[in-house]
């Protein structure tokens, strides 16, 4: 009995959330320029020719600095959480080992390639990140092994670099901007592939890094 | 109606489907499934929502928050999978207890 009212109570609030969702979506306007204007404008002080790359590293750059940060929070919370399973690992397949081979010094360079072009196309940090990441996943899944001397502080060091360089060059550029995160126009070509860099490595890794499901095992006899 | 608000009327459907398998279903992968569900439509919407502007280039600023979005929702969902895990180790199963019946 309790089973179909609580049926029909959900029935009912999907209909709710449904029904006003659609008629919010429907009740604007069908043409709406939204920022594009205003961002077409500043885009020329901005240091990149992409809009999209503009708005997200240097007029919301705010927004991508705690985004790393949110990033940088669940890798130590996957850390607190677990101990990285100890995987058993077998020769990979022909397939595999074969893939691995051609495929992942191409997304390397796919990568870079991505990083650099999100000046003035598509592309940018999170996407050449993204492939950095994919990349290191299918080296773990043919097995091979982190190497242990990148195991203690160097990868710790990468982990956190992206958000280091972006929260150093806000702080940094304070002096001669007066405000947190303000590029000076002559720089901010440079500052932007600064931070992209160190953020697109950053990225990388700590989306490997939760991939593998925990932090590394302590060290043996250490 | 035109397409930018089809997509966005398909990004509401999304919303509410997972929207629906988070209530229902009492498997966790299922539910933090039905969570990226429902952040698919969220992004679908944000997407759609911006192609209205005037002339062909769409607007850039809900693209940025998309891109942020999604790279969240992936870390979140990392961290979530983890702790279902957890679960899984610390009670030997990943659902929630079946609500007991009167």
């Amino acid at each position: 009995m309790i089973e179909r009212v609580l049926v029909w109570t959900l029935a009912g609030v999907l209909a709710a959330v449904g029904t006003g969702l659609g008629y919010t979506v429907l009740s604007l306007p069908p043409v709406d320029p939204g920022l594009s204007e205003q961002v077409a404008a500043q885009l020329p002080a901005s240091g990149v020719e992409n809009p999209v790359t503009a708005v997200l590293l240097n007029f919301r750059g705010y927004d991508t600095l705690l985004e790393i940060a949110v990033m940088s929070l669940a890798v130590m919370g996957i850390w607190s959480l677990a101990v990285m399973p100890r995987r058993r690992v077998g020769a990979p397949g022909p397939v595999l080992a074969f893939l691995v081979q051609v495929l992942v010094p191409f997304m390397i360079l796919l990568g870079a390639y991505l990083l650099w072009a999100g000046s003035h196309e598509a592309g940018g940090a999170f996407q050449a990140g993204a492939v950095f990441a994919a990349a290191m996943v299918l080296v773990l899944l043919a097995g091979a092994p982190l190497p242990s001397a990148l195991s203690h502080w160097p990868l710790r060091l990468l982990l956190m670099l992206g958000l280091m360089t972006f929260a150093g060059v806000g702080v940094v550029m304070m002096p001669l901007e007066g405000r947190f995160l303000e590029y000076p126009p002559t720089l901010a070509k440079h500052l932007i592939l600064l931070v992209e860099a160190a953020a697109a490595v950053s990225i990388g890794m700590i989306l490997a890094s939760a991939l593998r499901g925990g932090r590394p095992p302590p060290e043996q006899g250490s | 109606m035109n397409t930018a608000f089809v997509f966005s009327l398909a990004g509401v459907a999304l919303f509410l489907t997972g929207f629906h398998g988070l209530i229902v279903r009492a498997h966790l992968l299922r539910k933090i499934m039905s969570l990226n569900v429902m952040g698919s439509g969220v992004f679908l919407v944000m997407g759609a929502l911006a192609r209205r502007s005037v002339d062909a280039a769409p607007d850039p600023v809900p693209h940025a928050l998309v891109i942020t979005g999604i790279v969240v929702a992936v870390a979140s969902t990392a961290l979530a999978i983890v702790l279902m895990l957890r679960v899984h180790a610390a009670t030997g199963r990943a659902e929630l207890p079946a609500p007991d019946r009167g």
